[in-house]
């Protein structure tokens, strides 16, 4: 652990045993975010503090323990670019980069990442002008209603870094080469991870195709 | 989702002692338990967060071999330069499952551990033995496409959903556990996953308050390594069979054949007797049809799903084939 998480972590102990009661003892193990008492359908959990670096922001939330990461960023914290289609990590649409990974927002909690930076769509602009990629949608036209799109360009913002890193995909023949060539073929396979409803696929493999051809 | 408490642990035995209380569960990457906690098939009381455990490293073994942390992530595992070099077939394997988002959070213990992925597991409004005991088996007599083919009974006819575990099968790995206690132990992953029997809810051979720590390969086994992975598109979704084959073959001669199957059976299926009948023989049809024959020796289809016994001879034979060209 970090000093920054130690921090907290003193933080969420203190503002916990504030609100606790007897009932919550967990021999050998910190209370970090112990409910208090037994939780039950009508009770909720005692809230939990949460600080997030969100788009360079840092951010202190106290939320429901249950509340997921994508819940976090619309709900508490009004960030409504990260869109909930689906809610089980199968569309893609809440894809947000977690320390620069790509990641479903939906299938995480906000309090497993105390501490930790996320970029939402919202955060790739920089400096009032767009990214590369977010310019070559709009110029390739990469999509129809919206809603899946910044799930696509915070999708496609990860798999451009991974790429640059050398990360393989399942279509990758020889998965010894060192930086396998981003093809359509590639983009297709490494982008499945989100859905367009709309099926603007071919001019959002174009736009990637743009964007990843223009330096980091 | 139900209510619960989180905490985060602070060493995996302490991980270990909590996750022995009754309602407990280890969060890792939570792709899978999250999605299942959503829809109120798992409704932990505890929630153990094990992610800011030293648990991410993937080391060289003395003998040669590779030790993965149970909190590597399963593209950090794919894209290792040594998996990629010595266990293609493992690296293939992972990039076989699911998206680049859920790879980038889904862990090696959590892999192992993934739930079926049968319809009726996941719809709380149905009888499942798995989800609870004693309910019965819709898919027996259901919707049953996905399902298992061999090893099955009449409690449960699910399959294990995972790609990476198909592939550790072939290459033989062990699980490493630690217990609350400290005591750790090493369970080759043969053993680590049960078949459903009558008891579908048990599924692996961990023990109560156990977790994994780490996943050990051995060195390299000599051959070709091949993932062939059959399913409905060509990305994004589970496998209906898949073959994890590492074949060691020159001049149309095999000298040793494994082939670990996934999408047939409650765990990553290996036949003995199919992979005997490889070793030493021909390159030839005769040869993968009789490895084909033993490994579909009790196959049973249940309706939907009984495309999978011709699909299952016909993908040995395509991956045999790849493997052994000259």
């Amino acid at each position: 652990m970090d000093e920054n998480e130690d921090t907290s972590f003193q933080v969420t102990r203190r503002a916990m045993l504030e609100t606790a009661t007897a009932a919550a003892v967990l021999t050998g193990l910190p209370p970090l975010a112990r409910a208090a008492g037994l939780p039950d359908a009508h009770t909720p959990p005692a809230p939990v503090r949460v600080d997030l670096q969100i788009n360079g922001h840092a951010q202190v939330l106290t939320l429901d323990p249950r509340t997921t990461l994508l819940d976090a960023l619309r709900e508490h914290l009004a960030l409504t670019g990260s869109k909930k289609g689906c809610d089980h990590g199968q569309c893609g649409a809440c894809t947000v980069l977690l320390d620069g990974r790509r990641i479903n927002a939906c299938l995480t909690l906000a309090v497993m990442h105390d501490g930790q930076a996320i970029t939402t769509v919202e955060g790739l602009a920089g400096g009032g002008s767009l990214s590369p990629l977010q310019a070559a949608f709009v110029e390739h036209d990469g999509f129809q209603c919206g809603y899946c799109t910044s799930g696509q360009l915070c999708s496609a913002t990860g798999m451009l870094n991974e790429s640059r890193t050398g990360m393989p995909s399942y279509v990758t023949e020889d998965l010894t080469q060192a930086h396998p060539e981003l093809t359509d073929v590639e983009i297709r396979e490494r982008m499945s991870g989100n859905i367009c409803r709309c099926a603007a696929y071919p001019n959002i493999v174009a736009a990637i195709r743009q964007a990843a051809g223009t330096p980091a | 989702m139900k209510a619960f408490d989180y905490q985060r642990a602070s060493s995996p035995t302490h991980a270990a002692a909590a996750s022995a209380k009754p309602g407990a569960r280890i969060i890792a990457g939570g792709t899978n338990l999250l999605d299942l906690m959503k829809l109120q098939v798992e409704t932990p009381e505890h929630l153990v967060d094990i992610n800011r455990l030293p648990l991410d490293k993937i080391e060289e073994t003395p003998d040669g071999g590779l030790r993965v942390g149970a909190m590597v992530r399963n593209s950090d595992l794919a894209a290792d330069p040594r998996v990629r070099q010595h266990y293609g077939v493992l690296s293939r394997a992972l990039l076989a499952g699911a998206s680049a988002q859920l790879r980038n959070k889904a862990t090696t213990g959590g892999n192992l551990l993934q739930r079926t992925r049968c319809y009726y597991f996941y719809d709380v409004t149905k009888p499942c033995n798995k989800r609870e005991p004693g309910s019965g088996c819709s898919a027996l007599a259901g919707f049953n496409r996905i399902h298992a083919i061999l090893g099955a009974s009449d409690h449960c006819i699910a399959t294990h959903p995972s790609d990476m575990a198909v592939a550790m099968r072939a290459l033989d790995a062990t699980v490493e556990t630690v217990d609350a206690n400290g005591a750790t132990r090493d369970i080759p992953i043969a053993t680590f996953h049960r078949l459903p029997g009558d008891t579908p809810q048990i599924e692996t051979t961990l023990r109560a308050g156990e977790m994994i720590t780490a996943v050990t390969l051995p060195p390299p086994p000599p051959g070709v390594q091949i993932y062939r992975k059959v399913r409905d598109r060509a990305s994004y979704a589970f496998a209906l069979v898949s073959v994890a084959a590492i074949v060691d073959a020159a001049g149309g001669h095999i000298r040793s054949a494994r082939l670990a199957f996934g999408g047939l059976a409650h765990k990553p299926w290996r036949v003995p007797a199919a992979e005997q009948s490889l070793a030493d023989s021909p390159a030839n049809a005769t040869t993968f049809d009789a490895a084909s024959t033993a490994v579909l020796d009790r196959a049973r289809g249940y309706g939907s799903n009984d495309f999978k016994i011709p699909l299952t001879r016909r993908t040995i034979h395509a991956v045999l084939t790849q493997a052994t060209r000259a």
